[in-house]
């Protein structure tokens, strides 16, 4: 195998006496989708955070292609190229869905100590905004306040955010949470397309979706990783049944 | 296309008009006072201004910008007192120094959040009073007078009233549009993403702190002028000018006139001023009122009058 | 040698004075998210009961305990009438608002007591000078407010890591929400927190007046002090708070007692002398810049989680 683009060797992560991320250690190849499912409390965001900077880990260290960025903060992460998608939410709700997109556009053309031009009429940015917006189904919605759209159109949103920070590397913390069921397949749909573009990392709840787009998969519990492989190999793990699947048994015998 | 006819642009319009015409009322009524009144009413709108670019758009509350008034004067003080009467120097000065003094402070202070901001804010702002305080050479406590006001050769005489005026009044909308440019700008946007939401601005590629450093040293500097005018309207500066109350006040001019809007602090500037003169003609003791009304504001008056005019033109 | 001793006794003294007032502070804001400016006016305002109340009754020990619970009403009342409606907004709101209490009090007092300050006079058993080491004398009084302030000081350590009450405060500070879900009566804990701090803020300034005049703002200086303090010693820590306390009464006094004949050594006596007041001055604000580039949370922040 190729230099993998993400590789995170022994990291571990203690919140006072608890272990929220012990010892992790995986690999993502480019251009795979890499789902990490787990039940709840099991560290997903926890390691995501750690990925993008928002949580510094104990020890171990995280590599994105080759490069040691443990130590980094978040904004030089991002121009390293890695992007997340909130769990929770996390936009500028005063903001339109076009100024988020367009002010990640804006992180990455060019500085932004420029205090004269008025930024709303960087044809550019706009242009990279309504090319993002347009990727997620928003290009309607581009002048609205975000405090006004509805939650889905809201996770599109994230999405459309990271895009535009024209990343190698796509962390997404459970994008299809609190969505219906159309806005569901819609999102698995929007992920079929980006997978073809991006290196995913996906953490999501929703194992019918895992299992249609991963192409690998680990499984977190209380921060350890108990099993890493193919959806195939995953499904039939024993130790993920005892830990973790038995509980789905719907999905295990649909696939 | 929104209505630019509604109550919010009417004040604006109405308020413009009134301070660009100010001074043929004073002249045509013999009322001199009013002149005088409004003159510091327009400069310390300008600190008002700055205070609000740092507060209302790069969500800082910093409690020491009266720091910046003092620095200001006090250099353009110092310059006089030492011979340099030419304001192409002391201007610059006053500028430089109060953007020095931000960016020290501003380094340290964004160090922190939330309430400890404020706090060191204010007590760097102390430490400049004391200083200021302790300066036996330029007067100490009590001050130190400016015999002559900055000159500026055949350009303007700011001896004359009127022209000290207008002068002022150029820096004040001179500020304000400058301020404009500035939020609109691409460091605008992000200094408003990052009041907004500085998680996702980080994780979008943005440096939150370099962004609010920046905003404090302009916000600093733009009070500095402030300063400068202030010293040369009353032809005195001393540590007065920064006692920590001063910076208590300019947070209750931006606030009255709704924080986050250009000309909000202008408004509440005039307010508060006005409300101070008229309640201290009707008593010595006008806190005993101002106070409460303060409470009465935040309990219930959020977003200034700004804020309330927004209301009304939303129906 | 005489001189060291006595400025160092000083600087204890005043650093003890910060303690209580930063104690209050530090409690409020730990325990309720809530800053309190006018925790200075609180401090004035138990100077100007004891004068009163020391003035009437013609006793010093009576006036001063009428003066503490004087404040420590004030306190309740003011926390139920006007700031139990703030807690949970903005600073900014906690600040705006106690920034118009402030105007309030000061012309408040200047109302009921005029401009001109009082004097708080002392009973003659504490003006004597005491001999504390052979041939070392010091004031009887100072030697009091030590006494005094480390009393309080333990009786509040007490309090705070030994009873019920004490452990909701904690409980409080490093973590709200917690208190909340153990179902406690809030709002009487709240109530009671705040006038616990405005009878410290007030026995502060009370054992403060007859050192120096009772007078309008005499809180507001001391105030900045003592958030020089709570951002040194980490805010909601009261361990915190009284190190310091002690650190920046002491290096305050010294700095001022010591700092002219320090600089006349490397600098001529004219620069010295120049230079010397704006430098003690600035001393303790120095601290404080270095601690914030050394520790932003401050030296002993409150345990988190």
């Amino acid at each position: 195998m190729a230099e993998p683009l993400l590789r995170i060797a022994n990291l571990t992560l203690r919140f006072g006496g608890l272990v929220a991320t012990d010892n992790l250690s995986m690999e993502v190849a480019p251009g795979e989708l890499h789902a990490i499912i787990g039940p709840n409390g099991a560290g997903k965001t926890t390691l995501i955070s750690q990925l993008t900077g928002q949580l510094m880990p104990n020890s171990g260290a995280i590599y994105v292609a080759g490069q040691d960025i443990t130590r980094l903060p978040s904004y030089e992460r991002s121009a390293l190229g890695l992007a997340r998608s909130f769990q929770i939410t996390s936009l500028l709700r005063d903001f339109t869905a076009a100024d988020n997109v367009a002010l990640a556009a804006q992180a990455h053309a060019g500085h932004s100590f420029r205090f004269w031009a008025d930024a709303r009429k960087e044809q550019p940015l706009r242009e990279a905004a309504r090319a993002a917006l347009k990727r997620v189904g928003l290009e309607e919605r581009a002048d609205v306040l975000v405090s006004e759209l509805s939650h889905g159109e809201q996770r599109e949103l994230e999405l459309a955010v990271a895009l535009a920070t024209r990343p190698q590397l796509l962390l997404l913390d459970e994008p299809m949470a609190g969505l219906g069921v159309t806005e569901s397949q819609r999102m698995v749909a929007l992920l079929k397309e980006l997978r073809k573009e991006f290196t995913i990392v996906l953490v999501e709840h929703d194992m019918e979706a895992v299992f249609a787009l991963a192409d690998r998969i680990t499984v977190l519990v209380y921060g350890r990783v108990i099993a890493s492989g193919k959806p195939d190999e995953i499904r039939s793990d024993e130790e993920v049944k005892r830990a973790y699947l038995g509980e789905q048994h719907a999905v295990t015998s649909q696939g | 296309m929104k209505s630019l006819l509604n109550p919010r642009n009417a004040v604006v319009a109405l308020v413009i008009a009134g301070l660009l015409l100010l001074p043929v009322y004073s002249a045509v009524s013999g009322n001199l006072f009013i002149l005088t009144m409004f003159t510091r009413i327009v400069i310390l709108a300008l600190a008002a201004a700055s205070l609000n670019l740092i507060m209302g758009y790069g969500g800082m509350m910093s409690f020491g910008h009266a720091a910046y008034l003092g620095i200001g004067g006090y250099a353009v003080g110092i310059l006089a007192f030492e011979g340099i009467g030419s304001g192409f120097i002391q201007w610059p000065v006053a500028l430089i120094a109060s953007a020095l003094f931000a960016l020290v402070i501003g380094s340290l202070s964004l160090r922190t959040r939330g309430v400890y901001f404020i706090m060191i804010t204010l007590a760097f702002a102390q430490m400049a009073y004391y200083v200021a305080s302790a300066l036996s050479r330029y007067g100490a406590d009590d001050g130190l007078t400016i015999y002559k006001r900055s000159s500026f050769g055949p350009l303007v005489d700011l001896s004359n009233r009127t022209q000290f005026y207008y002068v002022c009044l150029a820096c004040l909308f001179g500020g304000i549009y400058l301020i404009r440019r500035i939020v609109n700008s691409r460091f605008g946007l992000v200094l408003q993403g990052v009041r907004s939401n500085e998680q996702r601005m980080q994780a979008i590629g943005f440096n939150a702190n370099r962004y609010r450093l920046v905003c404090f040293v302009i916000s600093g500097t733009i009070c500095g002028l402030s300063g400068a005018l202030l010293a040369n309207n009353t032809d005195f500066v001393s540590p007065a000018v920064m006692y920590w109350t001063r910076s208590g006040d300019l947070m209750v001019m931006v606030i009255l006139g709704g924080m986050g809007s250009l000309f909000g602090p202008v408004i509440g500037t005039i307010v508060f001023l006005v409300l101070e003169e008229l309640l201290s003609q009707v008593t010595e003791y006008w806190a005993l009122i101002m106070g409460p009304l303060l409470l009465l504001i935040v309990l219930f008056a959020r977003g200034g009058i700004m804020g309330l005019l927004g209301r009304f033109s939303r129906g | 040698m005489l001189v060291v001793v006595e400025q160092f006794l000083n600087g204890l003294q005043f650093g003890l004075l910060l303690f209580l007032l930063a104690a209050g502070l530090t409690l409020v804001f730990g325990i309720m998210d809530f800053v309190n400016l006018a925790h200075g006016s609180l401090y004035m305002m138990g100077a100007y009961f004891a004068a009163t109340f020391v003035a009437w009754t013609n006793s010093f020990i009576l006036g001063v305990f009428m003066a503490l619970g004087a404040t420590l009403l004030l306190g309740v009342v003011l926390e139920f009438v006007a700031l139990r409606h703030l807690y949970g907004r903005d600073h900014l709101d906690h600040v705006l608002a106690t920034f118009g209490l402030i105007l309030f009090f000061n012309d408040a007092v200047r109302l009921i007591w005029g401009p001109a300050g009082l004097v708080l006079p002392l009973p003659s058993w504490l003006t004597m000078p005491v001999q504390i080491l052979p041939g070392v004398y010091y004031p009887a009084y100072r030697l009091s407010i030590i006494v005094v302030a480390l009393l309080v000081a333990a009786l509040l350590y007490w309090v705070v890591m030994r009873t019920r009450v004490g452990m909701l405060i904690r409980a409080g500070a490093s973590n709200r929400e917690m208190i909340g879900a153990l179902g406690i009566n809030i709002k009487l804990l709240f109530t009671l927190v705040f006038g616990l701090g405005a009878a410290l803020a007030g026995l502060a300034g009370l054992m403060q007046a007859p050192i120096l005049t009772v007078q309008i703002g005499m809180g507001e200086n001391i105030l900045i002090l003592a958030f020089v303090i709570i951002v040194i010693g980490g805010i909601g820590s009261i361990r915190g708070a009284f190190l310091a306390a002690i650190f920046v009464g002491l290096i305050d006094t010294l700095g001022r007692a010591f700092l002219p004949d320090l600089l006349r050594m490397v600098l001529s006596s004219t620069a010295a002398s120049t230079a010397a007041p704006a430098l003690s001055s600035m001393l303790i604000y120095l601290l404080m810049a270095i601690v914030l580039v050394v520790r932003p949370e401050g030296l002993f922040p409150a345990a988190k989680r």
